[in-house]
């Protein structure tokens, strides 16, 4: 049904070609780019451009910016930091990201199981979504409260006789860290939930019929339909994630107040940034911004070609567009 | 298709008590690890809640259950904290993440409409342009901006929280997509016959179309202004101007001990539960918004 009528409106469109509508599309496309190009391009070359000065402030006085070429690059690569912020953030974001893939593909499966035929679908899929709009310093703050020495968490182990001694989770590496990825956690597993969901449910439902008919067990058609089906969307999960990881700041940051205690061992890579731009090294700030940017501009062109793959399931979208557009 | 669907349901039936009663089974066991996480889910926030409405000494002594009595003490203390401007803080959160919603939602329907109504030379680039931009972190160019609205005059101001959501790439995707399965291009052809002009056939036409994918998007946008935290502490200086998150940050950085948690939590929960009640009256619409697309006329 869809498709004849997409065909016929796009030979409508081509009938009219002799009115000149083409002006308008750059007329409603300024505004957006007006400001791409204001808020988000010039800051982007400045920062870039910054990370060849030495610039910042000492004091009152503001020094630079100088041109230093690879200076700030050089200093940055030759002190440990940089490399032990870069694999904070990377332990922070997978050890998160692995159970959270995992239950999310569990709870995908689920609901869209058609044998199991769960009830209140939609009271779960609320609520498991709903950290996920949770103010992420605010939830921070909330577990600082709750997990500081003598907050409640301490206070109820100790009343039920488990403990004696207050348990010092943000003292410790593995305390302050479990925190960190345990909200990370709670945070997205039901975004991740319902991408998958969607993915699934896009599955054209005649192959598990199929697969029934021939006798397949439910673990047959999860491992051998629903994984291979849904890889395209996994791959944009991972990367979207791994972005996402990137630029995990909130919750490290309050949960410690900027220090990343103890001794800067959940100190992230946006943390690090952050502590260059509250002292106005500028120079040293954009330096780090360039390495994320180039970071990212790969993960961003990864993402682009998850979204634009000729296979799987994301095909169906990609020609529906192309159709739509005759 | 109809056929099959019976006679496999025949034949899952022939199979017996057995499956029957397999299945029983792993339905509970799904219930019982559903019931784990939507409790992991809930429990801080229900906590908060309560904690909320305790004393600091009631709140040392561990969790509870039931809600205490001082949540009308703590809110009042909490307002009359001259280091912690409460109202203003909402009232600047409030402004901000509307505007950003509105913004957002208006000029990325307008982007989109661009790219999906019209066929000119740079078309393909912009949706490009827009899809390799989509997941780019602001962060990353927080220097160049920060640097930028000192130049302009904009630092500690609330207008650079809000401005830029005029080009918001992730929202505008989402809004093409819409448009491809649900804005049919005849009614915009049949508005250019009737005499109605490009501008308007937008606004009072196309815009409304979208209604589904203006709602969701601008929740999202909304929320995403309000929890915003990264690019306010860099800007906001003056203490009239400070957004909701800043407020929190200036409460982890003070002297912590000698607080009163009761304020505390309260704080937190001026921050979170507004978000949370918006989520839960409109859930349907954002939990069924990724998958409206049956509503094709």
């Amino acid at each position: 049904m869809k498709t004849p009528a997409k065909a016929s409106s796009g030979t409508a469109r081509k009938k009219q070609k002799h009115i000149n509508y083409s002006k308008w599309g750059y007329v409603f496309l300024l505004p957006f780019f007006i400001t791409f190009i204001i808020f988000q391009l010039i800051p982007l070359i400045s920062t870039i451009y910054y990370s060849f000065f030495k610039y910042f402030r000492s004091g009152l006085k503001i020094i630079g910016p100088i041109f230093v070429g690879f200076d700030n690059y050089k200093s940055l690569f030759h002190s440990p930091d940089l490399f032990n912020y870069m694999g904070n953030t990377m332990l922070l974001w997978i050890v998160g990201f692995i159970p959270q893939i995992l239950i999310s593909l569990l709870l995908a499966a689920w609901f869209t199981n058609t044998r199991l035929r769960l009830r209140g679908l939609r009271f779960f899929k609320t609520v498991i979504y709903m950290p996920n709009l949770i103010m992420a310093s605010a939830f921070a703050m909330l577990f600082f409260a709750l997990f500081s020495d003598n907050g409640p968490v301490n206070g109820s182990l100790i009343a039920m006789g488990l403990i004696h001694q207050p348990v010092r989770f943000l003292s410790t590496v593995s305390g302050t860290r479990g925190l960190i990825i345990f909200m990370n956690f709670l945070m997205w597993f039901g975004n991740t939930t319902i991408l998958l969901m969607a993915a699934i449910l896009g599955i054209d439902p005649c192959l598990y019929e199929a697969a029934e008919i021939d006798g397949a067990s439910s673990n047959q058609m999860f491992w051998r339909i629903t994984i291979p089906l849904i890889k395209p969307i996994m791959a944009y999960v991972l990367i979207t994630s791994l972005i996402g990881g990137l630029q995990m700041f909130d919750v490290p940051q309050i949960l410690t107040n900027g220090t990343g205690s103890p001794d800067n061992t959940s100190t992230t890579m946006i943390m690090y940034l952050n502590n260059h731009m509250y002292s106005k090294n500028y120079g040293m700030a954009g330096a780090i911004s360039t390495i994320l940017f180039i970071i990212c501009a790969i993960l961003c062109l990864l993402v682009y070609k998850t979204m634009t793959d000729t296979d799987g399931t994301k095909n169906r979208t990609k020609k529906r567009r192309r159709t739509a557009h005759g | 298709m109809a056929e099959h669907a019976v006679s496999a349901k025949k034949a899952s039936e022939k199979k017996g008590d057995n499956y029957r009663h397999k299945l029983a089974l792993s339905r509970i066991g799904c219930y019982i690890v559903l019931a784990i996480i939507c409790f992991l889910c809930l429990f801080f926030f229900y906590m908060l809640l309560i904690n909320s409405s305790r004393n600091t000494f009631q709140i040392q002594q561990g969790f509870s259950f039931l809600p205490g009595a001082s949540f009308g003490i703590n809110l009042i203390n909490l307002l009359n904290d001259a280091n912690i401007p409460v109202v203003s803080g909402v009232l600047n959160s409030l402004i901000v993440s509307s505007l950003t919603a509105c913004l957002a939602v208006y000029f990325s329907a307008l982007t989109a409409y661009a790219i999906f109504a019209y066929d000119f030379k740079l078309r393909n680039f912009a949706f490009t342009l827009i899809l390799l931009i989509m997941v780019m972190p602001t962060q990353i160019s927080a220097v160049g901006f920060v640097n930028q609205m000192e130049k302009m005059g904009l630092k500690d101001s609330l207008i650079p929280l809000f401005l830029p959501a005029v080009a918001s790439p992730v929202v505008a995707f989402f809004m093409k997509q819409y448009m491809d399965s649900n804005l049919p291009i005849e009614i915009v052809e049949a508005a250019r016959i009737d005499g109605c002009s490009e501008f308007r056939t937008f606004n009072t036409i196309v815009l409304p179309m979208m209604k589904p994918a203006v709602a969701v998007q601008a929740i999202f946008a909304f929320v995403g202004a309000w929890n915003n935290f990264f690019i306010p502490a860099l800007l906001l200086d003056s203490a009239n101007k400070k957004t909701l998150p800043i407020l929190i940050m200036q409460l982890r950085s003070a002297d912590f001990l000698k607080f009163d948690m009761g304020k505390v939590y309260m704080l937190i929960t001026i921050a979170i539960i507004p978000v949370v009640i918006i989520y839960f009256f409109l859930s349907k619409y954002i939990v069924g918004g990724v998958t409206t697309g049956s509503v094709k006329g």
